[in-house]
């Protein structure tokens, strides 16, 4: 079995897995951060998304293999000292979670949505740009409104 | 109304460990020396099993064991159970076939248990899986229930004569049968309520350990109940005594009832981590889900609404043939029966109802509740037929509801159909939600849209439905083979703070922070003070769990009762400490004050005087300061609401857009506002998935064809609108908050009203009926076969 | 998902010598079609060649009139670079129109092309626009490409190094897309260019990518949407399942066509 090392969340990590081992099986089995779920088979959830060198995308389509070396940031990475980043702020302050299962996904995509397209979203560019995040609770209403005062609270 | 109390918007301090990827959900759950299970599903819907052959599988790299249906009858476990018996028309009980851990003899649904592999590795597991060769003779098929009583179907249970499960009725048949036939205007309509499948997002996962020194078994799994999961569990299935069962639902990621039945998966992780003395995880897969979570709905109905020449509502006549799938799931026979025939009366006065329902077996996975379970089915179904009536008649869909609602100054109401409605007024929603859909704009909307060749329509619907289950008394005469009450513990700990032990559980409600809510405006103490504590039955003394939309109407009044009990016991202790008598005692915001003086004591300082009672009446009172409470309700809960859908359709695509929804709710009393309209949002975007993008779909064979999200179509960001929703509140009386269920409502109300749109906008095109989900294809064939000229190509 | 061996070379020719060694091998580009297909069992490889690698597949150029761009270009950066938006505006917003945001980060233009789904955007694309694949061995005309469902004309061990676009006067893509997957249940790209005017369609055919022969002679002589309103493909070879049935496709495919000629301008 291949030794696989990266840096995820600012730590340097390495572990021997099979090469079947996908990023998120990475994560959540052999280091330990179980905040990158897994809610389907098909990769259209999101509920995995987690950003390799500064692109968002679904970790469970991607080997771990093949993030050799990479740096690798998830929601566990995303609060700085103790503080919550502002779009984690702004999904508290705007009701935009209740199970929490699809949350990191969220939270994920649109720190690369702002990064992507900037401060000011407006409503349909948000919901477009949440297609690879399935949200079952929310109705996605508090969702948008979340981002979009997350957006702007990353200025 | 304090800054933290019931009524204010506090965010929820269940937040931070979800968005910071701290929840704990079961699949997060590690333990040492855990095995791992992968079971062997059935690929053939309906097939005589002739052969298992575990010999290649077991000798696979890191297989523990592979356990199959003859270790299920060697080792005498029970069958799944059902919660709720169903009496048939003629009086006799209902067809009860049991339903094996993993399958004896023969399986009867695509994805029905044949053996359980427990490997070291998840994958190793699944590899072996594969070894597993099962040899079968295929037996014939049946998947639609309108087909399943037909002459020479397929037969599924020894127990269940042509395949039917019972034959029910409610209401005077033949009062119903005179009120249609003297009716000067009969609208009937012919439904398909579709099959759906739950998908909340979190799948469903166990991990189960048994300690063989004390003997204590102990699963966590994602369930919205771990009493009745211990309870079910336990005594029908395990033969595992509760004191030695313990049931932990931890961050579970959503339920919408598919997380209340006590599942195989989980009785056999439980009997296999006994055999083992290892615990054993298992976690499904999306594609597992879809055919091992419970469905939801699937009905086909015939329903008649007379009205007289005034446009009032005579007489309601329902005949429904309900699907229950292959094996009958906790509660699939309630659903059908006492939770949506009983709601056949709407928010109207119609004075005559009658409803048969016959529940058949099919080869498809079984069917038990999802999100209004029953109710959604209900009120599709009347609400459909409304607005069918208005159009028809050429009157405005508005007021033929005011015409028929029952009056506000009508309460309590009892309905043809058992219910008592507790408040309300019906006409006073409407109102409001006409006034935010802006209705009177929508002649000049329509207008507009036409002028950009698009056909815009709007559609209403009036949901009422019967939320905190139950009476226990009354679901025991209706069959319910439990109690319907929930429970409470509050504990003031010494130093002041306290701690509440609830029965309900959060999978994404909100407790934590609404039932601390209740406690700090009920006991005056900080909000910050009081921690909940649910979802373990070995910390919680017991409970019925969450579905329903209960836990608040049902589980917070059991806090409220507890928190009574406190205040009574504080009275005497603050009587002893403030010599005086018990009966000066007042309490208010969290004092205790001699009446018409400026003596008085905190509650926290009462705490500390039971727990360190050196000046206490020992003589009389024990000390400590710790309560409990059962909250058994004398009614259920009515909450209601008015919804509005404006929609725009493509003509030339069928692809339709909602433009506008307006939801106006009332569900009594409020707790918190943001969790309110939070679980109206959520549930106005199911319905919208029902009507429009959502449906389970077997072929001839039992194969389910949207067996995944690439054809299962959950709703996305850009497939809903945002939506302008609104309250009224008019307290229920029937308990100590005043409150309604609010969990429900939004998926309820919503799907008739999109539907009811949609055939608005489709009417110039001569399209008067369409089945869901009305999607691009089906609204394009609709206007296809439309009879209006325009629609010819 | 089975288990397999990895491989990540440092060039296209030895990617080329493992492939031709492991004949059950198969390349991961993106991996965003294989890695699911793998996960679901449907596909088990005894050999992955990860082309992450090999440096020189990434990349977009113009020369003459001719976009190029490298097999392994992830469609988000197809869909934002400025020399796509100038050249060929309508691929550049067909890029951006695929998967979601995550998908078109990693998702590459040459496993797209290389596993020819008979619901990808790309292959309208390179059929209208007459594209060029370019590979370890040879030049193909996409034309001579595309040979059917999920089949092309890459020999086993042949790998696609770039995608050559001569530009158009006018084109655009319209997709009228299934609501679950995403994918295009009809998408059709209309070009226009010195050679004439091409109709790809995607989504609808049971052997892929095809062309509306009918609707370039109309628009040939006519370049507006009203001269292909009239034109019906017969719903025969079409797909059908539960969320477009063949009839329902055919009519798509002209109303599909109307819109992108009218959005080519």
């Amino acid at each position: 079995m291949p030794t696989v090392s990266m840096t995820v969340n600012g730590k340097e990590v390495s572990a021997e897995v099979e090469t079947r081992t996908l990023l998120v099986q990475f994560l959540r089995d052999h280091i330990g951060l179980t905040g990158t779920h897994v809610g389907c088979d098909t990769s259209q959830c999101g509920a995995c998304v987690v950003h390799v060198d500064g692109k968002a995308l679904k970790s469970c389509t991607r080997l771990a293999v093949q993030c050799e070396g990479a740096s690798v940031t998830t929601i566990e990475g995303l609060a700085a000292n103790g503080a919550l980043h502002p779009m984690q702020q702004a999904f508290h302050e705007n009701h935009g979670l209740q199970c929490g299962f699809c949350t990191p996904g969220m939270i994920m995509s649109a720190v690369d949505m702002v990064e992507r397209l900037g401060n000011k979203l407006d409503e349909k560019t948000i919901r477009q740009e949440l297609e690879g995040n399935i949200c079952r609770c929310t109705g996605y209403h508090n969702i948008v409104k979340s981002i979009a005062a997350g957006a702007e609270a990353m200025k | 109304m304090t800054e933290k109390g019931i009524g204010a918007a506090v965010l929820r301090r269940e937040d931070r460990r979800f968005v910071t990827g701290k929840g704990q959900y079961v699949d997060d759950l590690n333990r040492a020396g855990q095995a791992h299970a992968c079971f062997v599903r059935s690929a053939q819907a309906h097939a005589e099993i002739r052969k298992v052959d575990v010999s290649r599988a077991k000798s696979a790299p890191g297989v523990i064991t592979v356990l199959t249906g003859e270790d299920v009858a060697a080792d005498k476990l029970g069958s799944l159970p059902c919660g709720w018996g169903i009496t048939n028309k003629d009086g006799t009980a209902m067809a009860e076939p049991g339903w094996p851990v993993l399958a004896q003899g023969r399986v009867r649904y695509v994805g029905e248990a044949i053996a359980m592999v427990i490997a070291t590795t998840r994958q190793g597991a699944r590899d072996a899986a594969e070894l597993v060769e099962v040899d079968t003779s295929p037996l014939p098929v049946v998947v639609q229930a309108t087909d399943a009583g037909k002459k020479g179907a397929p037969q599924l249970h020894e127990a269940a004569a042509n395949n039917q499960c019972f034959d029910w009725e409610i209401g005077d048949r033949a009062a119903t049968d005179a009120a249609i036939k003297a009716s000067a205007k009969v609208v009937s309509l012919d439904i398909v309520n579709q099959r759906l499948v739950p998908n909340a997002m979190e799948p469903r996962a166990a991990l189960a350990e048994f300690d063989t020194n004390s003997g204590l078994l102990t699963l966590h799994c994602a369930c919205q109940a771990p009493h009745a999961m211990r309870l079910l569990l336990g005594a029908f299935v395990l033969n595992q005594a509760e004191h030695k069962f313990r049931v932990v639902a931890p961050d579970v990621g959503g339920g919408f009832g598919s997380k209340i039945p006590p599942y195989a998966e989980y009785a056999a992780l439980c009997w296999a981590a006994r055999r083992l003395g290892q615990p054993v995880k298992w976690t499904s897969s999306r594609s597992e889900a879809f055919l091992t979570d419970a469905h939801g709905r699937d009905h086909v109905t015939r329903a008649e609404l007379g009205l007289d020449k005034d446009g009032r509502f005579t007489a309601l006549r329902v005949s429904t043939v309900a699907n229950l799938g292959a094996y009958l799931s906790a509660f699939g026979p309630l659903i059908p029966t006492y939770l949506y025939a009983t709601l056949f009366a709407g928010q109207y006065t119609t004075p005559a109802i009658h409803a048969e329902v016959r529940a058949m077996f099919t080869n498809t996975t079984p069917v038990d509740a999802y999100r209004g379970a029953g109710r959604p089915e209900a009120t599709y179904m009347l609400e459909r037929l409304v607005e069918t009536a208005a159009r028809e008649l050429g009157m405005d869909p508005a007021e033929l509801r005011r015409r028929n609602f029952v009056a506000a100054d009508a309460f309590p109401y009892q309905t043809p159909v058992a219910l008592l409605y507790d408040s309300g007024d019906y006409a006073g929603a409407l109102d409001k939600a006409l006034e935010l859909a802006d209705v009177k704009g929508f002649a000049k909307r329509r207008a507009e849209a036409a002028k950009r060749g698009m056909a815009r329509g709007i559609g209403y619907s009036t949901p009422i439905e019967a939320t905190g289950a139950a009476p226990s008394a009354i679901a025991g005469q209706l069959g319910a083979r439990a109690g319907l009450y929930e429970s409470a513990e509050v504990r003031f700990n010494p130093t002041g703070s306290v701690t509440v032990f609830s029965g309900s559980h959060s999978h994404g409600q909100g407790h934590a922070t609404t039932f601390a809510q209740i406690v700090a405006s009920t006991l005056g103490v900080p909000y910050e003070n009081v921690e909940v504590v649910e979802g373990d039955t070995a910390r919680t003394q017991f409970g019925m769990g969450t579905y329903g939309s209960r836990s608040t109407s049902v589980g917070g009044s059991a806090i409220v009762k507890a928190c009574d009990k406190i205040i009574a016991k504080g009275k005497k202790i603050a009587a002893h400490l403030l010599e005086a008598s018990e009966g000066d005692i007042e309490f208010e915001n969290g004092n205790f004050t001699v009446s018409g003086t400026d003596r008085t004591k905190n509650i926290a300082e009462i705490a500390f005087a039971a727990y360190v009672p050196h000046n206490y009446p020992l003589e009389t009172l024990e000390p400590g300061l710790n309560e409990q409470a059962f909250f058994d309700p004398a009614n259920f809960n009515f909450p209601y609401g008015a919804y509005i859908c404006e929609v725009e359709v493509d003509p030339e695509t069928g692809f339709t857009r909602i433009e506008r929804f307006t939801a106006i709710d009332d569900v009594g009393n409020v707790i918190n506002p943001l969790i309110v309209h939070g679980q109206v949002q959520g549930g106005v975007a199911q319905g919208i998935g029902q009507a429009m993008f959502e449906q389970g779909v077997y072929d001839e064979s039992g194969q389910l064809l949207t067996g995944s999200l690439m054809d299962y179509c959950l709703p996305r960001a850009d497939d809903v609108p945002s939506i302008d929703s609104g309250l009224t509140v008019t307290p229920c009386p029937f308990n100590p908050l005043g409150v309604k269920g609010c969990g429900e409502m939004g998926t309820i109300g919503s799907t008739p009203a999109v539907i009811n749109a949609i055939l608005d906008a489709l009417k110039d095109y001569g399209v008067s009926d369409i089945q869901m989900p009305a999607t691009p294809l089906r609204v394009w064939q609709a206007i296809r076969n439309g009879s209006a000229p325009q629609a010819a190509e | 998902m089975y288990p397999f061996n990895y491989h990540q070379p440092k060039s296209a020719e030895e990617a080329a010598h493992i492939l031709a060694a492991n004949p059950e091998a198969k390349i991961l580009a993106g991996g965003q079609t294989l890695l699911p297909t793998m996960k679901q069992r449907l596909a088990g490889p005894s050999d992955l060649v990860d082309l992450g690698a090999v440096g020189d597949l990434a990349g977009i150029s113009e020369k003459g009139g001719t976009l190029r761009i490298g097999a392994m270009t992830p469609h988000a950066e197809v869909a934002k670079s400025p020399v796509v938006a100038k050249a060929i505006p309508a691929l550049a917003a067909l890029a951006g129109g695929i998967g979601d945001p995550h998908v078109r980060s990693v998702g590459t233009i040459g496993g797209s092309v290389a596993n020819n789904d008979p619901a990808a955007d790309y292959p309208a694309a390179c059929i209208a626009l007459g594209a060029t694949i370019h590979t370890t061995n040879r030049d193909i005309a996409a034309d001579d490409f595309f040979t059917g469902l999920f089949q092309t004309a890459l020999a086993d061990d042949e790998i696609i190094t770039a995608i050559s676009f001569p530009a158009a006067k006018k084109a655009a893509y319209t997709k009228f897309r299934n609501p679950a997957s995403r994918y295009a249940i009809v998408g059709v790209f209309v070009a226009q260019a010195a050679g004439g005017v091409r109709v790809a369609v995607t989504g609808a055919g049971e052997n892929g990518v095809f062309r509306v022969g009918e609707m370039e002679t109309a628009l040939d002589k006519n370049f507006s949407a009203d001269a292909v309103a009239g034109i019906a493909v017969p719903a025969d070879g079409l797909n059908s399942d539960i969320h477009a049935n063949a009839e329902y496709r055919a009519h798509l495919i002209t109303v599909m066509a109307k819109r992108a000629v009218a959005a080519a301008g």
